[in-house]
């Protein structure tokens, strides 16, 4: 499943989701990519044996006289998880896992809005402290354009894009800052599907900064 | 240090003995040693004690109730421990939730082989000697983004080095360990 993949999530991004400082957002991207992606799933692995590492050799602090036994009574009071059925494969769609729980089902299931011609979004509920969203490209059609003042993680889910970066397909993720601009066009073939986190607002701009754009250099 | 150093495999046995004989004498040895340090790991992100104090003995019943699904071939019993505590920080003191990559499921029949098992925790053993022989002002940063909650700019503010030299030094750090890991 993993051969595919050509784009991987930087060493940054994997290090804040194993620490947990990322936003929900981005962590859902990361999560999303790691579900496809057996390479990152090890990296991740490696950034986590880190922060055990770390706990094993933190300094201690004494835990409550009685401690023991309330754990005990929060143990009999808790519901017995069960072992993790795997997967049907043939419920498997387009969505990993942790994307269908945000979407609430798989990609017939997204609540799309129009952006305008045959591109449409749809902003997935997250933490305020940045945003994800699915963008849906009809092939052969430029993104929508668009500024980013933060940085802009996109994965592709179904078809494929192009930018100067190189080619993007499923699973292949795009990191970008605002010293990047790209201007990525949906590939030939199927339309493209993609998750998209940034942590600054997305700014597609209409008909007249599209004018303004050479002149302002967005 | 050596007797640390054979422990990492003791609390794969105990967690065993947990997940098959519901077995609280080896419950209680994994409590002495994981919950303080998860307390102090919860303090250390900025919970008053008595938050952390909760907070530890639910990821300390989390541990017992998941002990099935503990891999030793994927993680050493620390690993697991901090990933399950990080996720109970991020629910109880950010309030958000945790996106979680798909499990990968061997199916029901798998049993862990002994041989990967033993390679991972003695990885584990070298990762923690490599982690304490690092230079202090990068083995501070490292301990500093797993504990403290702190993204890389957050550091900067607080300890008022510049972000380059934060991440620069995070990269030395996470260079040295992979050399060490070779
Ligand atoms: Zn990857």
């Amino acid at each position: 499943m993993t051969s595919t993949i050509n784009h991987h999530l930087t060493d940054d991004l994997l290090m804040s989701y194993a620490t947990g400082s990322l936003p929900e957002a981005f962590s859902l991207v990361v999560a999303t990519h790691i579900s496809l992606c057996d390479e990152c799933r090890a990296r991740l692995a490696g950034f986590e044996a880190v922060g055990g590492a770390v706990l094993d050799e933190a300094p201690a602090c004494a835990m409550e006289e009685d401690s023991f036994a309330a754990t005990m009574r929060l143990i009999a009071q808790m519901p017995t998880e069960t072992r993790i059925e795997a997967e049907d494969e043939s419920v498997k769609g387009l969505f990993p896992k942790p994307l269908r729980d945000y979407v609430g089902g798989d990609v017939d299931a997204v609540q799309w809005r129009s952006l305008g011609g045959k591109v449409r979004q749809a902003v997935l509920p997250t933490s305020a402290d940045a945003t994800v969203r699915l963008l849906y490209i009809p092939a052969g059609v430029a993104m929508p354009d668009h500024g980013h003042a933060g940085m802009e993680l996109t994965m592709v889910l179904q078809g494929a894009f192009d930018d100067d970066d190189g080619h993007f397909g499923r699973g292949d993720v795009e990191v970008a800052n605002e010293e990047l601009k790209h201007t990525p066009v949906a590939a030939p073939g199927a339309d493209c599907i993609c998750i998209v986190a940034t942590d600054a607002p997305l700014k597609f701009s209409g008909l007249l900064p599209r004018i303004a754009q050479p002149f302002i250099g967005i | 240090m050596n007797e640390r150093h054979t422990s990492d495999a003791r609390w794969v046995r105990l967690v065993e003995r947990v997940r098959s004989d519901k077995d609280q004498a080896a419950f209680g040895e994994l409590f002495a040693h994981f919950a303080p340090r998860v307390k102090a790991f919860l303090m250390k992100s900025g919970a008053d004690s008595s938050l952390a104090e909760e907070c530890a003995q639910e990821v300390m019943a989390t541990v017992w109730h998941k002990a099935q699904l503990f891999d030793p071939e994927r993680a050493s019993v620390a690993t697991w421990v901090f990933t399950i505590a990080r996720n109970r920080r991020i629910d109880a003191l950010r309030k958000q939730r945790r996106p979680e990559p798909e499990d990968l499921t061997w199916g029901p029949e798998h049993e862990p082989d002994q041989s990967e098992t033993i390679a991972l925790q003695q990885e584990s053993k070298q990762l923690g000697r490599a982690l304490a022989a690092l230079p202090q002002n990068q083995r501070v940063l490292i301990e500093r983004a797993y504990f403290g909650e702190l993204s890389h700019s957050e550091i900067a503010a607080e300890t008022g080095l510049p972000l380059g030299t934060i991440k620069s030094r995070i990269r030395l750090a996470l260079e040295r360990l992979r050399q060490e890991m070779k």
